[in-house]
């Protein structure tokens, strides 16, 4: 039974809430090393916040977030930049620094940390172009990008410190049929061969059924079902099969929290 | 009323702390930075100084030229033309170069870098960087707010020369000032404490309008809303910091 230490990431009791809305409320998460871990969830249910709670962008309210036997909330700040370089992350918009060329953007992490010379740079940032399918763009400034170039740049740019950890928020959103197929190749290739664990955020359930090991769908700050693609289509669960079908009406809430819609329509809720 | 009132007290206590607190961050950070990044320091000097040089150099040479107009107006009323260069240089080092540069520096470069930090952090390029392990503080803040340092008195001096030009031009060129009293009279009247004034007004100056400017910007709200009203802010908030300081130095050092 060495099960603890296949466990990468391990989030306990977690609470957390942002303004006056609670967003997590006793949230468990095991995620297992070597493997794609998919969150799931419908939007605004605090995927992204998640993300940001693993890496410490922000900190939880309660309960705690062990990382390969690091917990997070207790790193100071030189030792939460040594944890960060272990981590490679794609933001949801792909946040390219808009002063830096797309080959400057991808190069920018090796140039602060490291001493590499001209030349092995630019073969590294050749070759993680090369594998997101955009060599050609390398001279181009980020604005010239249309939004799902720019996050295939952010994915290079992710990858090109071989990090242990790879973060993805949102990948497939805004790409066309075959860079979709490309890249989540690409994320199960660099997830097996480089021996990565991956996280995963989408929407989208049939890519994630092809590509994710385990997944957790979230709502109302808890883990609503979990378990490996297959196991989640087949289960009888409510919450799950109103996702996995894309239904309006079900016990999980379209609608953000409102008041009555028939009494605000007539002006009633104004007094 | 007095509730209210304490509690603006308050918070204006509060973010004047925070904001202390922000310069010693930066001060901190910029050893570091000078020795091992200068080039970041020098490209922001270029951002920061050499875009604004234009601006400068056209509105010092208007400036001068009125301080020739009126100048050679007034003291004509003494016999006393001459001393027009004298006049205009006291005016140009000591008060109007430092005041309307750091003036027109913060509408040009200051308003440029907060609303850049504030897009960077509304688009997560400062959380990018925070995740990539490198400190936004060292790669973006500190070497902005250098190069406004360095740059604002070194544009104050061109406003300066650039000025007294304006005011030969003006005096001497167009109403026939002799121009050997003019110059003579500027150099008896300049003395040396009158050009360290100068000097030390412009630093002053351009340490506050840099630090208001990277300030705002990096606590803007991340909206584009929240950037534009950053932005107005740093023009609003340095020019009152500048007049009110211009006060202070100047009746300290008469
Ligand atoms: N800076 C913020 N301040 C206050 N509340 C916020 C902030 N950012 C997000 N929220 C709130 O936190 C909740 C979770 O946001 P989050 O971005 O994590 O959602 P998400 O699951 O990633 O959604 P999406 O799928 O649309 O990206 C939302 O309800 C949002 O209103
Ligand atoms: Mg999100």
């Amino acid at each position: 039974m060495n099960d603890a230490t296949d466990n990468l990431i391990e989030i306990r009791d977690l609470d957390y809430t942002r303004g006056r809305r609670q967003i997590f409320r006793g949230l468990n998460i095991t995620i297992k090393r070597g493997q794609i871990t998919a969150i799931m969830g419908p939007s605004g249910t605090g995927k992204t916040t998640l993300l940001s709670l693993i890496t410490r962008q922000l900190r939880p309210d309660r309960g705690s977030i062990v990382v390969d036997g690091i917990d997070v909330s207790a790193l100071n700040q030189k030792e939460l930049y040594r944890f960060r370089r272990r981590f490679g992350m794609l933001f949801q918009n792909g946040a390219l620094l808009t002063d830096l060329s797309v080959f400057e953007n991808v190069a920018f992490p090796l140039r602060e940390h490291t001493k590499l010379p001209n030349r092995l740079i630019r073969h590294i940032v050749l070759t993680k172009l090369h594998a997101v399918g955009l060599r050609g763009a390398a001279d181009m400034m980020p604005s010239e990008l249309s939004g799902g170039m720019a996050r295939r740049i952010a994915l290079a740019r992710a990858m090109v410190m071989d990090p242990d950890i790879l973060i993805y928020d949102e990948p497939f959103v805004g790409l066309d049929p075959i860079s979709m197929g490309v890249i989540v190749r690409l994320v199960r290739q660099m997830n097996d061969a480089l021996g990565i664990s991956s996280i995963l955020v989408s929407h989208d359930v049939q890519e994630i059924a092809a590509v994710a090991d385990c997944s957790y769908l979230i709502a109302d700050g808890k883990v609503a079902a979990s378990g490996s693609p297959d196991e989640l289509s087949n289960t009888s669960s409510e919450v799950v099969k109103q996702f996995m079908h894309g239904m309006a009406d079900g016990p999980v809430a379209f609608h953000y929290a409102a008041p009555n819609y028939a009494e605000q329509l007539l002006g009633r809720d104004v007094e | 009323m007095f509730r209210e009132l304490y509690y603006t007290f308050v918070e204006f206590l509060r973010t004047f702390g925070a904001l202390q607190l922000f310069f010693l961050r930066l001060l901190s950070h910029s050893p570091y930075i000078i020795v091992r990044r200068f080039g970041l320091v020098v490209h922001q000097v270029h951002n920061a100084g050499a875009l604004s040089l234009v601006i400068i150099m056209v509105c010092g040479l208007f400036v001068g030229g009125v301080l020739g107009l009126q100048g050679y107006s007034n003291l004509s009323k003494f016999n006393a033309e001459d001393a027009v260069g004298a006049v205009a240089a006291l005016g140009l080092i000591k008060e109007l170069g430092p005041v309307i540069t750091a003036l027109l520096f913060s509408g040009r470069a200051g308003t440029a870098l907060a609303s850049e930090i504030g897009l960077m952090k509304a688009t997560d390029q400062l959380s990018a960087m925070e995740m990539m392990a490198i400190s936004p503080m060292q790669r973006v803040l500190v070497p902005r707010f250098l190069g406004g340092v360095i740059s604002m008195p070194l544009l104050a001096a061109v406003f300066t020369v650039v000025g007294l030009f304006g005011a030969h031009l003006v005096g001497v060129t167009l109403l026939g000032v002799d121009a050997g009293a003019f110059w003579a009279q500027m150099q008896n009247a300049v003395e040396p404490g009158d050009v360290y004034e100068g000097i030390i007004k412009s630093t002053v100056f351009g340490v506050v309008a840099s630090l208001l400017a990277v300030w705002e910007g990096y606590n803007a709200i991340p909206t584009a809303e929240g950037v534009g009203r950053a932005t107005t802010r740093t023009v609003v908030i340095t020019a009152i910091s500048i007049l009110i300081l211009d006060f202070m130095i100047t009746a300290i050092s008469i």
